[in-house]
């Protein structure tokens, strides 16, 4: 076959290149690079791209966008605000909106997409959290994605305060108002923030500044190094047959995940701009320039920091005025205590866990949540706080919507935002140990197939067939628990790790026990974690004494989806 | 592109078209010295598998059926992006349905321009790419040993090299110089905005200011303003465009019968049954903008803080701490309602320097 001239033209490209870059090899393992396959991947995917789309739009609306507080008179198409006096920034905001072309459907575009951002930063943290995603080497990668969800919170503020309409500007007072009530500072940094007293006319122009420059390029210096540690430490991958920690089973970048990813963004830029076009989100022209005597009933913030604004509704009126000074605690514990709470656990939760069990070996497969059952449990007791600050965030609604009395609810949220918690962390580990007693079932005795048979005896057993080799990878990954570096410290016989000893020792050899909790499975089909017999079932697993345990779990983890694991859990009895 | 690729063809000039050349290749890569040999190829055992991907789907009537399809899904992508300019040019703006119009086209084109794209290039993927899935080892992501000696070596013979270590003198002057560097930038930005200084503790309101009624702006006599149970929001007369005053200085007012005012509420700053309490909410600002005559219950829409309008406005229920501040009401020459002094302690939220 002739080589075509587009074959020619490209290797003449290539050439010129390598000639100058030498670029060849590195750029083959490029596009040789695996990616492993998982529905779940595509959450910090639509992250990436809805940041993408961020950046284009966010560039559209600079071009006519003026951050000004100068007062003018509107002029324009929509007559219901001509003659109105307002910001130059509420007024170039409805011009967007009426007198721009595409101006309207790029405004749309960007405020949806700021929302598809936020939620799936939110969902892919979740992924991360509950399958172990973050555990070695991958923490720094978790801590960095915390810092843009935070990054991103504030960003999403400022930018919805930009407009100047009056359900922004209420957003912008509540903040200032959260701001001046910090101690010692509070009042310093308020006054700072807005150049005066609230709310001045320097406000716009300067969140804009930070919105538009400062903190995107935070985010996008640390997206590159979210992206660059992700593609240096590769993808996990969902435990399945094959799959180990050793190695990486997927498909080629090129063309497999290029192809892919690309189609994956052009997809969801075409749902934006479709729901764009239908789905009307934040009519500032209904609302009106913003006016600090006026406001309207129901005012919410964007969905993201509703468990801010949550927390506000339900903080009891506590305040203390001592000294000379006036402890607001019934504003600023709401505004930094329970998002202080969800970072900063998660933040330190990959250490203590490694702290805790004693794990610090590399994780490369995900564990199935079921398996952790502690780590599911405390992800859902914080999915639970967030739920009912979240929805307590939008109490009149709930309240007018339910027909329930605003105060009750209120009361309701109260109770709920301590004991929701408490419930979904004993019901999660109930579900998840139920879970594993299942599958641990399916090992041990196989898949009925309610075929019944006669022995010679005359007895009448129901045969069993063995779960396939398939199934077997997936449900036997992870099951052995984590390593305990404790081992069982009542053993009479064993002299207690040094990590046990001491107060601190001790605290941890039960947080460990706690930790990894778990239906062990048991070749021989006996003692199957009758009753709660669990904790200890996973001593036995490892019942060495704490050097011996730690080889154990070393050994597991080495090969853990290999089909042996069951032998495995018989030679260490 | 059918090329077997069982052997490297002798002999092959870049500018010799061959027939099994261009699959083996990566775009870009220097040709190997093996191809510009005039040498056979080496034995068979030396070289690495010939093709790492296979080159066609395993069902090729599917691959024919989706090719059309792709190409059919290009194609609306296509005519949608011409739509797209169509609409821009074709759709002005010019008033509030015309932009309706031009954003359902716009918003409508675009997406099936981009959503064919994707639709076409995943079934482009998925039925015309043959399945492949492949394993590749990990490499540990620790540095060997070896590496790491090395590189500590490096590290410390450049350390010692710069003279770091044992020029004492150098390091300390040098984090000496580095520390106020480094406070300068937190000192300019000093003059982000002015010190609070005591303007949290005032308002604009003083002795004889006339109260407007807010949107209209006019002035109002208590005869005006008799129905029991109404509520509404008065400015202070001059400031009426000024936010900045206004943030502070909103006030409402709410008319009750006779003997309906109780403790705390501070009767001398009532005219007959009106009461003038801060609109901005004690708590975080908001203004308190909801009244429910039966209850007499001042509501703020963003947190629910309720306050008792007959009891000083102290607080029944909510986040916030304190009652809503009363201003002193009295009455000038000409009849009309003024107040009689500024607030007598802070509106709005707490801060640190309330006391």
């Amino acid at each position: 076959m002739t080589k075509s001239k587009t074959t020619e033209a490209l290797e003449d490209t290539g050439r010129f290149l390598d000639d100058r870059l030498r670029a060849a090899r590195a750029v083959r393992s490029a596009l040789r690079k695996l990616y492993p396959d998982h529905w779940t991947f595509l959450l910090g995917e639509i992250a990436l791209y809805s940041f993408v789309i961020l950046l284009l739009t966010g560039t559209f609306l600079t071009f006519f966008f003026q951050p000004s507080m100068s007062e003018v008179i509107y002029h324009g198409i929509y007559t219901p605000l001509r003659g109105v006096r307002m910001s130059e920034a509420y007024a170039s905001t409805l011009n967007i909106s009426f007198d721009v072309r595409g101006g309207l459907l790029m405004r749309q575009i960007h405020h949806w997409a700021a929302l598809l951002f936020m939620a799936a930063i939110f969902v892919h943290m979740l992924r991360i959290f509950f399958t172990g995603a973050y555990r070695k080497p991958r923490e720094l990668n978790w801590l960095i994605g915390i810092v843009l969800f935070t990054l991103g919170l504030v960003e999403g503020l400022f930018g919805y305060s930009l407009p100047d309409d009056l359900l922004s500007g209420t957003g912008l007072k509540i903040t200032q108002g959260v701001l001046e009530t910090i101690p010692i500072v509070g009042t310093y940094a308020s006054f700072f923030l807005f150049g005066g007293e609230y709310p001045g006319n320097l406000i716009i122009p300067r969140l804009y500044v930070i919105h538009v420059l400062l903190i995107p390029a935070l985010l996008l210096g640390l997206i590159s190094a979210h992206l660059f540690f992700m593609y240096h430490q590769k993808h996990t991958q969902m435990p399945s047959k094959g799959r180990t920690e050793r190695n990486v089973v997927g498909a080629p970048a090129y063309p497999y995940f290029a192809a892919k990813t690309s189609a994956f963004f052009l997809f969801i830029f075409a749902v934006l701009a479709l729901m764009s076009t239908f789905a009307q989100i934040n009519p500032i022209w209904l609302y009106g320039p913003y006016n600090p005597l006026a406001i309207t009933a129901g005012s919410q913030p964007d969905f993201y920091l509703g468990p801010l604004e949550g927390a506000l509704r339900i903080m009891p009126a506590w305040e203390w005025n001592v000294f000379g000074h006036t402890f607001a605690f019934n504003v600023f514990i709401p505004a930094l205590v329970p998002l202080g709470i969800i970072f900063t656990g998660a933040a330190l939760w990959p250490f203590l866990e490694q702290w805790i069990t004693g794990d610090r070996r590399e994780h490369h497969v995900n564990d199935r949540p079921r398996n952790a059952a502690t780590r599911t449990a405390i992800g859902m007791a914080a999915v639970t706080f967030w739920g009912v600050l979240w929805l307590e965030g939008a109490n009149d609604v709930i309240a007018d919507q339910l027909q329930i009395p605003l105060f009750t609810l209120t009361w309701i949220a109260r109770f709920a935002v301590i004991l929701g918690p408490i419930i979904a962390y004993w019901v999660t580990k109930r579900i998840c140990l139920g879970l594993q007693r299942k599958d641990a079932h399916l090992l041990e005795h196989g898949v009925e197939t309610g075929i019944i048979r006669q022995l010679p005896s005359g007895e009448y057993v129901e045969l069993t067939k063995p779960v396939d080799e398939d199934k077997r990878a997936v449900l036997e990954y992870g099951r052995v628990g984590a390593p305990q570096l404790t081992g069982p410290p009542t053993d009479a016989d064993e002299v207690p790790a040094p990590g046990t000893r001491g107060p601190l020792g001790r605290m941890r050899t039960r947080l460990d026990r706690v930790i990894t909790e778990g239906i062990p499975i048991e070749a021989d089909g006996h003692g199957n974690g009758h009753g709660d017999g669990h904790g200890d079932g996973n001593g036995h697993g490892n019942g060495h004494g704490s050097p011996a345990a730690v080889t154990a779990g070393e050994q597991e983890g080495a090969r853990p989806a290999e089909p042996s694991g069951t032998d495995g859990e018989d030679a260490a009895h | 592109m059918q090329g077997s690729g069982e052997q490297f063809p002798p002999g092959d000039g870049a500018e010799e078209p061959r027939e099994s050349r261009a699959p083996h290749r990566v775009v870009g890569t220097p040709q190997s010295a093996r191809a510009r040999t005039l040498l056979e190829a080496p034995p068979q055992e030396d070289r690495r598998p010939e093709r790492w991907l296979p080159a066609e789907p395993s069902n090729l009537d599917q691959a024919k059926r989706a090719e059309r399809l792709v190409a059919a899904l290009f194609i609306l992508s296509m005519l949608a992006s011409i739509g797209f300019v169509a609409a821009y040019v074709g759709l002005e703006v010019h008033s509030v349905v015309a932009t309706q119009r031009s954003n359902l086209a716009l918003g409508v084109s675009m997406s099936v321009a981009f959503g064919a794209l994707a639709v076409g290039v995943v079934i482009w993927v998925r039925y015309l790419m043959p399945k492949v899935e492949l394993t590749e080892e990990r490499k540990p992501l620790a540095s060997s040993p070896k590496d790491r000696a090395e590189f500590d070596k490096d590290f410390t013979e450049g350390a010692e090299a710069s003279g770091f270590v044992k020029r004492p003198l150098l390091r300390r002057t040098l984090i000496a110089a580095s520390v106020p560097l480094a406070v300068a930038p937190l000192v300019i930005l000093r003059d982000l905005g002015p010190l609070p200084g005591t303007s949290l503790r005032h308002t604009v309101w003083r002795k004889g200011l006339r109260l407007l009624v807010f949107g209209p702006n006019t002035p109002l006599r208590p005869a005006d303003f008799a129905i029991p149970g109404q509520m509404i929001t008065v400015v202070p007369d001059g400031y009426q465009d000024n936010l900045d005053a206004l943030a502070k200085a909103a006030t409402i007012i709410i008319k009750f019968g006779p003997g309906q005012l109780r403790p705390p509420t501070v009767m001398n700053w009532t005219v007959d049954g009106i009461v003038a309490y801060s609109k901005i909410c004690t708590h975080v600002g908001c203004p308190v903008a909801l009244y429910e005559q039966t209850t007499h219950n001042i509501l703020c829409p963003c947190h629910q803080s309720t306050f008792d309008a007959t009891r000083g406005a102290k607080v029944i229920f909510g986040p916030a701490a304190r009652p809503l501040p009363q201003l002193p009401l009295g009455t000038d020459a000409e009849g009309f309602l003024v107040a009689t002094s500024d607030y007598h302690e802070p509106v709005g939220p707490s801060f640190w320097e309330r006391g």
